[in-house]
């Protein structure tokens, strides 16, 4: 299959080639380890490893910026669930934006691969040029979505000279801000899954569906069950990595919306930032960003134990 | 099997790619066998599937147009593609108004910088793991690993405090080093050497190479397409990182693009076609960087699952 990336994690934890013959090297490579790992390994160390623990452990305490932190045992964590409003308005509508923007993201960028079949002619510039936003500066993104969904902006105007009437105020309706954000974010995203299951279509034997196709199996049929089960293993790990990035997200509330109206927009990574960097409160943001993970980690545990149902990795 | 694939066909991808090297239908399987049916072009589908492009593309179209118009000729009904004349005087007075260029220069460097050190420290810790024998490397390697799992947001509050601690707030090198040492770019590679036949290293070995000309001279070369690929997306990611920056940025002297557009928007946010002006000056760069290395990346995603995001 092209994409093992998935297939490769799985791979990585053993071993996945056997110990080099004894012929070459009569004892292990100790030293020559130690030079190679040493400079990545020092950054690793004091700029991922160790913030890991720091953080987990700030999430015990009360941290400002300025002045002595305090341990509090859970005290964050119970604050979070039980009294304050904001966490779980912000964990909702973070619910709300993964449960709409993953399925969509993903039937979108399918689809498109389905269509950009080898007939289409130039089929590469099409797959690129949908994958572009992809690659420009969220916030750029954001800032031209701003120019379309304000009032008198392009869907207004366009509302008014079709239909004769305003378009909703998009980011200034607590009902509307929330999917026009999941819209932006999905115009912004797709192209990468786009581009990875155009990938995993290309790599599916033509021969397969020929011979579906003289069992008697139309299209549709043909797709679901030939090229789907085939390509399974790349829809199984954009959906993982979708569903982590659509929980992290952060710049395009920022900058659309600010979080609001109200708090209908405010994210678990705005709510973080809110929180650490403009509250300056250390370890309670902290403790935002281990429900964060902990939350992923489930869900991708969750898929991970799922995947066996649905997921083909043997041709 | 696989040391054949590779050894044939030059630096290829993956070894077992299948045909997501050729993603343009030129495969020459692929291609040829519906000779029957489906021989005509199928001119509505490209049809429709173009007019669908377009409006994707509409808002960049959108953020164009509006840069060159008046402030009064931004909201109109009906729309209009064009003002009275094109304003390109828009882009100077962006760029009088916040210094765009230097933030490029910033963000140049802060990207070129993370870039080389990832693939420096990355290629020699991927060494370590696929080809060295050592104690612990397995253990070592799963700790590397458990950390790609990590979303950014755990690590930035402590490493905030570090960065403040160092007295860094404002430099170059916070923007840079705490990204650059990332497990990601070790298993990158790493998957990549793997797939690489000891059998090439064999002999240059018997000749008495020591590892360093290993892996300069026999697994860079042949690694070139993986090494690539983690480039072109180190360097976006530094390019378009922003929530890192508002963090630990708030000074013009080390301010990168996506942070000067929000300090733009804060400040001059109601001139939207000065606005527009400086997102399309913010955007370009890194569009222009995906067409021109078109061919890379869609093989690069297809070689990293890079997908998601």
């Amino acid at each position: 299959m092209a994409l093992t990336g998935a297939v490769r994690v799985t791979d990585a934890t053993g071993s996945p080639q056997a110990p080099a013959p004894p012929r070459g090297t009569k004892r292990g490579d100790g030293r020559a380890a130690s030079a190679f790992l040493l400079p990545g390994a020092i950054g690793f160390v004091a700029f991922t490893a160790f913030p890991i623990v720091a953080s987990l452990v700030m999430s015990f305490f009360d941290w400002p910026v300025l002045g002595d932190p305090s341990f509090i045992g859970f005290g964050n964590f119970v604050e979070l669930f039980t009294t304050d409003p904001v966490f779980t308005t912000a964990l909702l509508n973070t619910a709300v934006f993964v449960l709409l923007y993953v399925p969509v993201n993903i039937v979108v960028s399918m689809g498109l691969a389905v269509w950009i079949s080898p007939r289409i002619v130039g089929r590469r510039y099409y797959r690129v040029l949908f994958f572009v936003p992809a690659v420009t500066p969220m916030v750029g993104n954001a800032v031209v979505f701003g120019l379309l969904y304000t009032p008198r902006g392009l869907i207004d105007s366009v509302f008014q000279t079709l239909f004769g009437v305003s378009a909703p105020n998009f980011l200034g309706s607590s009902a509307w801000a929330l999917p026009a954000v999941v819209l932006m974010s999905v115009w912004q995203g797709f192209g990468y899954n786009l581009l990875v299951f155009s990938a995993a279509l290309d790599a599916v034997p033509p021969s397969l569906t020929e011979a579906a196709a003289i069992d008697g199996a139309g299209p549709v049929r043909q797709f679901f069950s030939v090229v789907l089960p085939l390509m399974s293993p790349s829809l199984f790990f954009a959906t993982v990595l979708t569903l982590i990035s659509s929980f992290q997200v952060f710049v395009q509330p920022y900058i659309l919306t600010g979080g609001g109206p109200g708090n209908s927009t405010t994210t678990l990574v705005m709510y973080l930032y809110q929180s650490g960097f403009q509250n300056f409160r250390l370890g309670f943001a902290s403790a935002i960003a281990w429900v964060l993970f902990v939350i992923i980690m489930v869900l991708t545990a969750i898929q991970f134990l799922g995947q066996k149902k649905w997921v083909h990795y043997d041709q | 099997m696989t040391s054949e694939a590779l050894g044939t066909r030059s630096p290829g991808l993956t070894a077992d790619d299948g045909g997501a090297g050729t993603p343009d239908g030129a495969r020459p399987a692929g291609g040829v066998v519906p000779q029957r049916r489906r021989r005509r072009p199928p001119v509505v589908s490209q049809l429709l599937l173009t007019l669908a492009l377009l409006l994707f593309l509409a808002p960049l179209g959108w953020m164009v147009l509006s840069s060159l118009k008046s402030a009064g000729e931004i909201f109109t009904t009906p729309p209009e593609l064009f003002g009275e004349s094109l304003l390109f005087s828009n882009y100077s007075n962006a760029l009088d108004f916040l210094p765009f260029g230097r933030f490029m220069l910033n963000t140049a460097f802060v990207a070129v910088t993370g870039t080389v050190i990832t693939l420096v420290t990355s290629a020699l810790s991927a060494y370590a793991f696929a080809r060295l024998r050592f104690k612990g490397r397995d253990s070592l390697f799963l700790v590397y690993l458990g950390t790609l799992m990590v979303p950014q947001e755990v690590v930035v509050v402590p490493m905030f405090l570090i960065m403040n601690q160092l007295g860094w707030i404002n430099t170059f090198q916070a923007l840079v080093l705490p990204w650059a040492f990332t497990a990601f770019g070790t298993f990158l590679l790493r998957q990549f050497f793997l797939t690489i036949p000891k059998e090439l290293e064999e002999s240059a070995r018997i000749d008495g190479a020591g590892h360093w000309r290993i892996l300069t001279q026999i697994i860079v070369p042949i690694a070139a397409p993986a090494f690539a690929v983690l480039a072109v997306f180190t360097f976006i990611t530094y390019w378009n990182s922003f929530l890192w920056p508002l963090i630990v940025t708030n000074d013009v002297t080390t301010t990168t693009v996506p942070l000067g557009l929000n300090l733009f928007l804060g400040q001059n946010g109601q001139a939207w076609n000065l606005l527009m002006a400086a997102a399309t000056i913010s955007m370009a760069p890194t569009a222009l960087l995906v067409l021109l290395l078109q061919r890379y990346l869609v093989k690069g995603i297809a070689l990293s699952g890079l997908g998601g995001r």
